[in-house]
């Protein structure tokens, strides 16, 4: 599914990322883990097609295709989904609005003509159902005045909604109470399949326990220092990054 | 394959044509250049005006030479020469006694280019439409079935003649002659625009609709609306505009009035898509016009305008609430690309008891240009109970454009209510970059994000309008974020 070779990614020519190498296949679930400033969002971006950071070195490679010279919206076209840390606010547009815009844009993407309006609905009722989402969210203004919950149920919303091939939840699990972390959780592994993948970005074990991943990286000044199985997990969650962070700059 | 940048996407807007900007070769009767009292009386006489229409309008003309051009609004521009412009341009095959079927075939081609039908056969779906092309209207379908509510809806020039009664009595009574430079000019020099007056207690079964277009180069269009709606009756009313792509700055100063009486209900739309100029701010339309309306008791009007076009707009749709319990609503989008400048906003003079007003005012600011709202909201002494609620939200894109604020309230009464909000924000590249990720394109990104803003005001205006609306939106802002 994704292949990361040897990258190196900078922002304003900072240096972020220096060298990852990283294999996620159909039906697996990555975490990567790691201390603040790591390199975690960035190399979720950078996934994604962000304008801003510049690939210095190394390939991405999606299902074999490089997409280093695809747009964000190419990539989306593809298959790859992030589920932002920070959902932006888009006044006026709403959620219902937004999806059938993102999913018509995809569709032409492909050649495909606009999914009927009577599809669209089935497929909105199914998947706010899955996601305990009340209908009438859908129709308010995307983001505009969410809470911390709501904004993270709606990513997970908007991933039903696309059905992506590679999804990446930047950090899904923050401002998450435990009921509303568990409705995500679902959320993502009912549409977990043997042909899609998940990466869960994450800084703290607890959503691992609902997610199980197959495997866990630790990231560290922009490198993957240690991964492992779901264990490795609990073993940061008991002894912190420290003892990480002291084997690798020793 | 390699991204399609911001840059790329800024090239395409510079190439972008304006659509409306091709110029159709029909003989025109066109005055000599020069504004003085034998060009005034001259335009009467063309008219076949009566006395004291002709009267009316040296006397405007005496008030307007003793006048200066305003300068207060935030815009800055080359003022016209007002001697080097031709007051009069009539396309020659144009009779207005004469059926659809003796229009100059070259006129029905220009139509048939800027999408209006004047073939009633194939006319849009309940609007009549009144076309005036440089100075004369050209053709007012729908007629009989209006007369048969009593409406009367034709050109301003031939209300004059067959309604003098209706049009002396209101003509000039909530835009005197002496209002403002512009008005004055329009009021010597006005050779068409639409009248319409709609009996006691009728509801006007269709939109009526005036479309307006520059064609003559080197003319100034000057037309006059005159709009009456009875005791107890309904109007919903349409404006629409456009002008060929010219090097020169054309002149376009018109004057709107409404009067809606008791428990009459005026509704007034504008898409104004005048030729903006070049992406180098040469040429383009300078729109100086003056709309006022007077609200008897119970009475309402409400303003909704769509400003995409024109290099210069200095425009001000206001509402006298005159009668008790009058409602007046401004809701207003204007967009400014390029150079483009426009100072746009309201009046809401309160004068009766329990009065309301609403103003909603969506600025959109890109390129280079400047937009401003600037708006009055008066109470006066005996206007108890009045309420303002004032909304001016502006959106900017990129980093070269400006976006201004100018709300004056004047509050003589204890009791008023009078709100104020407002709101400044820019297109971020996190709102672009989200829409991308989720497989929208930028250019999509962009008109999603617009529309989202002006959302509250394109709902208020009729359904066929606002998908023109939306559209032009998004042709006015094609790549325009930077």
């Amino acid at each position: 599914m994704l292949q990361i070779k040897n990258l190196h990614a900078s922002v304003e020519d900072k240096s972020i990322l220096k060298g990852i190498n990283l294999e996620v296949k159909a039906g697996e679930v990555h975490a990567i883990m790691g201390p603040n400033g790591s390199g975690k969002s960035t190399l979720a971006s950078v996934i994604a097609g962000k304008e801003e950071y510049e690939v210095t070195d190394g390939t991405i490679l999606l299902e074999g295709e490089d997409i280093e010279d695809l747009a964000a919206e190419e990539r989306a076209h593809k298959g790859v989904f992030l589920s932002f840390q920070y959902p932006v606010e888009i006044p006026g547009v709403s959620v219902t609005n937004f999806m059938k815009t993102a999913i018509n844009e995809t569709r032409k993407a492909k050649g495909l003509p606009d999914m009927p309006a009577n599809e669209m609905l089935k497929m909105i009722r199914e998947k706010s159902e899955l996601l305990e989402i009340d209908r009438k969210f859908l129709s308010r203004s995307l983001n505009e005045g969410f809470s911390g919950g709501e904004k993270k149920r709606n990513e997970i919303f908007q991933m039903a909604m696309l059905e992506p091939k590679l999804a990446i939840l930047d950090e899904t699990d923050s401002g998450l109470d435990i009921d509303a972390l568990r409705i995500v959780a679902n959320g993502v592994n009912k549409l977990k399949s043997k042909d899609n993948a998940v990466i869960v970005i994450t800084h703290y074990q607890r959503l691992l326990d609902y997610i199980v991943p197959d495997f866990v990286h630790v990231l560290y000044k922009g490198r993957i220092v240690k991964s492992g199985g779901k264990e490795l997990a609990h073993e940061l969650e008991e002894k912190g990054y420290d003892w990480i962070k002291e084997e690798v700059d020793a | 394959m390699s991204k399609y940048t911001e840059d790329d996407l800024r090239e395409e807007l510079k190439t972008k044509e304006y659509e409306y900007g091709f110029f159709t070769d029909i003989e025109s009767e066109t005055f000599p250049i020069g504004l003085n009292e034998d060009i005034v009386r001259a335009i009467s006489m063309k008219k076949e005006e009566p006395e004291w229409m002709t009267e009316w309008r040296l006397e405007a003309f005496k008030v307007w030479k003793a006048m200066e051009e305003p300068d207060w609004a935030n815009v800055n521009y080359t003022k016209p020469d007002f001697q080097a412009i031709a007051y009069y341009s009539a396309p020659v095959a144009v009779d207005p006694n004469k059926t659809l079927d003796d229009v100059d075939p070259d006129l029905l081609a220009m139509y048939k280019k800027l999408g209006i039908s004047v073939d009633e056969q194939k006319k849009m779906n309940n609007v009549a439409m009144d076309i005036v092309v440089d100075s004369v209207s050209v053709a007012t379908t729908f007629k009989k079935t209006l007369a048969e509510k009593g409406i009367i809806f034709m050109p301003i020039s031939e209300a004059i003649k067959e309604h003098p009664e209706l049009v002396r009595k209101y003509i000039g009574t909530i835009v005197p002659t002496t209002d403002n430079f512009y008005a004055a000019l329009n009021s010597a020099v006005f050779s068409d625009g639409s009248f319409c007056y709609i009996p006691k207690g009728v509801k006007c079964p269709m939109e009526l609709s005036t479309y307006f277009r520059i064609n003559q180069g080197g003319t100034g269009q000057f037309e006059r609306t005159l709009l009456v709606a009875d005791k107890g009756s309904y109007v919903s009313y349409l404006e629409g505009c456009t002008a060929p792509s010219r090097d020169e700055n054309q002149l376009h100063a018109a004057v709107v009035e409404l009067i809606a009486l008791e428990d009459a209900e005026i509704k007034y739309s504008t898409v104004q898509n005048w030729y903006p100029g070049n992406a180098e701010g040469k040429g383009g339309v300078y729109n100086f016009v003056t709309k006022r309306g007077l609200c008897e008791k119970n009475a309402k009007i409400s303003w909704t305008q769509v400003e995409t076009g024109s290099a210069v707009t200095w425009k001000y749709p206001s509402c006298i609430l005159k009668g008790d319990n009058s409602v007046g609503e401004f809701y207003s989008i204007a967009v400014t690309n390029n150079h483009q400048q426009a100072d746009t906003g309201t009046k809401m003079i309160h004068l009766g008891k329990n009065t309301k007003s609403t103003i909603i005012s969506k600025g959109i600011s890109a390129g280079k240009s400047q937009n401003s709202y600037r708006g009055l909201v008066q109470i006066s002494s005996r206007a108890d109970n009045a309420r303002n609620f004032s909304q001016c939200d502006s959106l900017l894109m990129g980093n070269e454009c400006g976006a201004h604020t100018f709300p004056y309230i004047e509050a003589k009464n204890k009791t008023a209510q009078i709100e104020h909000e407002a709101t400044t924000s820019k297109i971020g590249e996190d709102q672009i970059f989200y829409c991308n990720q989720r497989g929208i394109d930028t250019e999509k990104a962009i008109a999603l994000i617009v529309n989202g803003f002006s959302k509250e005001v394109l709902n208020k205006l009729p359904m066929e309008f606002a998908i023109e609306a939306q559209k032009l939106l998004e042709i006015s802002l094609e790549g325009s974020v930077g």
